[in-house]
Order: structure tokens, then C-alpha cells, then sequence
């Protein structure tokens, strides 16, 4: 942790200077969303202070200044994920809006019978998509089984492939657990039965460095405001052949070549599946926190969330009573558990009494809950930017809340 | 003791806890002596779902006087269920479609009633009121 100045990372936060209910805010609910350095929240406010205006389209200083650097985050993302170029970069609305792209474009693409793997530990977003597409078109989802500490069981996956096998939906990272999957033996395992695989690295994309080049995957999906970037904008990488045999998921202005009321031609990528007005200062303050993220570094980042992991895992285990679901060797700094005898959702509400923000319930993972037989969790993820002083404090409220709980 | 006169005094109780822990560990005990619903009623017929914790409510009118047993998985749910069914119950259905919620506010507790509480207390109140409001009819007719 020598090389890893995290209070100076700090200062860029204004939010982590705030008091929740009297108390310093210790801010652990990173999963569901990062918080905004002052270099992300400064774009925004340059982008509409400066520059707004419509892009692509007007002739204008300010719309070709817009458009400059609206293409400008399309070419950061692409160097952040390595992806061979900047129009297999779509940006969407988020994760959930990349995978519903896809997923409504392949409506078209398969046939019944035909057959979609999924994972027992998605996100609803992940599952949900999945399913509308079978109910559709008569393709059938079937389901790698989770293992008792979270990994996916992969001799199941392994005879779930077949020729029928069309696409592969797995997570890098399980948002529940914090569980990382081995989505490189997974991608090249499907490709041999001649199924595309798409990735959802909303969980992994601010923590593990990704090739996507390098992974030779399909399509992956993230959420830039789980990158440090602001809410609504996300992106869709897809190879181009596969983004071009896509029918369009959204029609409207910008996505058009041509339109007559005899037929319509659509515009190259990535216009094609980028319709309407984009989140422009949403897109160009994602360029700015993947420029924040890459300064630190995703390798450091990810070696410094292990160390606090490591930390936080042993001092929730010298609790007793506590249980740590998906408590395998490869995981993100996240802690999903429960207290013997108590509800999540009081733990949850005295921990925030003491400024102490994490999430407790299901977590958009019903699957996970239903494989442990809960109702829930109580979830701490852990970000960059978070101390073992936090840490500390978390853990001694925890005591506090489960001693007041129990008596 | 009319609704008015009850919420009085549990603001007035709420009043002695100088700090939220206090004021929470108060909650957990009512919580913990609630008195037990009828199992019969302790079933999907009855639950009020919130996103996280679970209420059941049953409501009977006795004597023209509504009378709610209530319970919850989670105990600081519990605890706040029992202020509201202290609040509530043993009203008349007329009493309770006009009463308000304000002393929750009154009590500190409102963050436990705003939307983004997934506990089921909001919908808990508006089934009360549904309640008071199916025993006014049988009344009247």
C-alpha cells in the first residue's frame, strides 16, 4: 500500500467530506453506485457551461466543439478496453440498456430450439432480457448452477454447451458476492461450439483491467457510474460484424441514413444503434473518469480493494454469528453476509444511524438469495477510495448494531 | 384514548431519547413485545410485502372498534408496527380514515415511511386505512 496515496485519492471526492446523521460518511455501498471525483462532476458543468449543443449535426462552432469531444470519450473508452475501434464503442444508458440492445436484436437472429446459457448468479438484468427473448422467439435458457462459495460450476457449463448453445450471458463479476468468473476459458470454451458470449462487467470494470481484444468477446456491457462516471450513460461493445448484423433496438433521428415513408436505410456504426439525442455530457464526463481511473491505474486500484479485502474479510470473521456468502479465493472487494438471527435490513438501518452507508436485501439477485436459502444480505463494497479506518469504524458499528440487536 | 390523544402520547415518550440509539433500542423493545399475531394470519393473505422486510396485518372490528394485530421479520419494523397499531388500533373506522401519520414525523421516524424504505409501513398504513374503511361500510349498512 506504500505507493497508493488514498488521501490524497480522497480529496477528489467531495461527497466523502459530508456527515450522514451527525457522523463522517463512510461510504460502502460502491457496488450499486462509485462516487464522482471533482474532475468528473467539473465536465459536466464545463460541457453546459462551454460547449452544449446538439452533435453530429450542425455546421457551428459549438456543435462541431460538442461532437469533437463527444467522439473524444468514444476513443477513451476504446483505449481503456482495448477494442480494435472507436464504432464498436455504442453508448447506451447503462448496462441494462446494452444488454435489452442486444438481447431485442438477436429476436430476429435465432430460431426455436435454439438455446441461451445463462448463470445462476446474474443480475436480474441479466437474466430478465434472457428470458423475454425465449418467451419470443421459443429459444430455451438454461442455467449454470452456482457452487457453494460462488464460483460457477463449470463441468455443468461445460455439458450445457452444444451446437444448439447460440449465446453465452455471464458476469465478469457477481454483483451479490463479489465473485469473479473465468470469463476467458468461458468465451473460448462457447466459441468452440460456435456460440457468442456477452459479458457484463457493470462489477468488474472499475476493479480488473480488461482487454476486451484480448478476451476475444463478443459483446460486453458496463455502466460508467461504476467507473466514477455520471448515471444514464454506459457503453456497448460489440464486434463490428456482430453490431452490424444487429437490428436496430431504438429508431429515431441520428440512427438514419435515409428516410422515406417507402422504406428507411440506416446509418453506419455506431449511429446505427445510437438513436436520438445521446447523454453528451453524461458520455464526455465517462471520458473524464476513465482518464481519472487510468491515472490511478485499474491494477493498483484492484491490488489496494484486495488488501482492503483481505482486511475487512478477517475482521468480519472474528465476528460471531456472522455468515460471508461467496467467500471464495477470487473475488472483488465485496462482503455480502448475514448476522445469525437478525434481519438484514435491521442491520442495515441502525449501520446508517452511524453514517455507515451499505446495502442490505436481495440485491437484483434473487437466484443468488434463493441458492442460500435467505432473504437477503447485508452487502459492504469497498472502492479505492476507502481506508481500513473505515473500515474499522464499520466493523465496530456492526458489533454495536448486532449487540442491539440481540439483547 | 382517541388516535389524537395516543399519537400525544408516544410523541411524548419518544421525547425522553436524547440519541438515536436510545430511541432505537426503545423500537427494538417494542418490537420484542409485540403482542404475537394469530398464526392463521401469519400468511400470504395478509402480508403487506416491502422490497426487504415483511409485514402481516390483520384488522377485526370488536364492538365498533377496530382492532389490528400486526408482525414483521424484521424487529426494528416490528417495532415501528407497534407504534402504529398503538396509534391505530382500538379506534373507531371513522377515527382512523381521518387520522393522520404526522407524529411519525413528530417521533423522528419519517425516514422509515419515505419511499425509498423498502419495509412495507407505507403500504401498512394505507391497508389499515382500507380496513377502517371496509368496516365503516358494514357499519353503515
Amino acid at each position: 500500500m506504500v505507493d497508493f496515496n488514498v488521501t490524497k485519492i480522497r480529496e477528489d471526492f467531495p461527497i466523502l467530506k459530508r456527515t450522514v446523521n451527525g457522523r463522517p460518511l463512510v461510504y460502502m455501498d460502491n457496488a450499486a453506485t462509485s462516487q464522482k471525483p471533482q474532475a468528473v462532476i467539473d465536465a459536466i458543468a464545463h460541457y453546459y457551461a462551454h460547449t452544449n449543443a446538439n452533435i453530429h449535426r450542425g455546421v457551428h462552432a459549438l456543435s462541431q466543439e460538442a461532437t469533437e469531444a463527444f467522439e473524444n470519450a468514444r476513443r477513451k473508452v476504446q483505449s481503456f478496453f482495448n477494442i480494435q475501434a472507436p464504432e464498436e464503442v455504442i453508448f447506451t444508458a447503462g448496462t441494462t440498456q446494452g444488454i435489452n440492445t442486444v438481447a431485442h436484436g438477436y429476436r430476429s437472429i435465432l430460431d426455436p430450439g435454439d438455446e441461451i446459457i445463462v448463470s445462476e448468479a446474474e443480475h436480474h438484468a441479466n437474466i430478465v432480457p434472457w428470458q423475454m427473448l425465449c418467451d419470443l422467439v421459443g429459444t430455451s435458457l438454461k442455467v449454470i448452477p452456482m457452487t457453494k462459495d460462488g464460483p460457477l460450476d463449470q463441468e455443468v457449463y461445460r455439458q450445457l454447451l452444444s451446437e444448439r448453445t447460440k449465446i453465452v450471458v455471464v458476469n465478469h463479476v457477481s454483483n451479490a458476492l463479489g465473485t469473479i468468473n473465468p470469463i476467458k476459458d468461458m468465451i473460448d470454451r462457447a466459441h468452440k461450439v460456435g456460440a457468442i458470449v456477452l459479458i457484463d462487467g457493470a462489477q468488474s470494470s472499475s476493479h480488473i483491467p480488461t482487454d476486451l481484444r484480448g478476451l476475444d468477446v463478443d459483446f460486453y456491457v458496463t455502466s460508467a457510474h461504476k467507473m466514477c462516471g455520471p448515471t444514464g450513460v454506459g457503453m456497448l461493445y460489440g464486434k463490428k460484424h456482430l453490431l452490424e448484423a444487429l437490428p436496430p433496438y431504438q429508431g429515431g433521428g441520428e440512427m438514419i441514413k435515409e428516410v422515406t415513408f417507402d422504406a428507411t436505410t440506416y446509418a453506419e456504426l455506431p449511429h446505427k444503434l445510437e438513436a436520438g439525442t445521446p447523454n453528451i455530457a453524461g458520455v464526455i464526463a465517462f471520458g473524464a473518469a476513465i482518464d481519472y481511473l487510468q491515472n490511478i491505474g485499474i491494477a493498483a486500484i484492484g491490488r489496494y480493494e484486495h488488501e482492503l479485502l483481505v482486511y475487512a474479510t478477517e475482521a468480519l470473521k472474528a465476528i460471531p454469528g456472522l455468515t460471508i456468502y461467496g467467500d471464495g479465493p477470487d473475488k472483488t472487494a465485496v462482503l455480502s453476509f448475514n448476522v445469525s438471527g437478525v434481519h438484514p435490513y435491521d442491520i442495515g438501518t441502525l449501520l446508517d444511524q452511524m453514517g455507515i452507508a451499505v446495502r442490505t436485501g436481495h440485491h437484483c439477485a434473487q437466484p443468488i438469495m434463493d441458492f442460500y436459502q435467505i432473504p437477503g444480505t447485508i452487502r459492504a463494497s469497498l472502492a479505492f477510495y476507502n481506508t481500513k479506518e473505515e473500515i474499522d469504524i464499520f466493523i465496530n458499528g456492526l458489533k454495536r448494531a448486532a449487540s442491539m440487536l440481540s439483547t | 384514548m382517541s388516535i389524537k390523544a395516543q399519537q400525544q402520547d408516544i410523541i411524548e415518550e419518544f421525547d425522553l431519547f436524547e440519541d438515536w440509539m436510545d430511541k432505537y433500542e426503545h423500537l427494538i423493545s417494542l418490537g420484542k413485545s409485540l403482542p404475537l399475531i394469530d398464526p392463521q394470519f401469519k400468511t400470504d393473505d395478509y402480508i403487506i410485502k416491502g422490497c426487504q422486510s415483511k409485514v402481516w396485518l390483520h384488522g377485526a372490528l370488536e364492538d365498533q372498534y377496530v382492532v389490528f394485530t400486526a408482525d414483521s421479520d424484521a424487529i426494528i419494523t416490528k417495532g415501528i408496527v407497534s407504534v402504529l397499531i398503538r396509534a391505530f388500533s382500538q379506534a373507531t373506522p371513522q377515527e382512523i380514515l381521518e387520522a393522520n401519520t404526522d407524529f411519525i414525523k413528530a417521533i423522528g421516524l419519517s425516514d422509515h415511511l419515505s419511499p425509498t424504505r423498502a419495509n412495507g409501513l407505507v403500504s401498512m398504513i394505507r391497508q389499515m386505512k382500507l380496513y377502517a374503511m371496509a368496516f365503516q361500510t358494514q357499519l353503515n349498512a
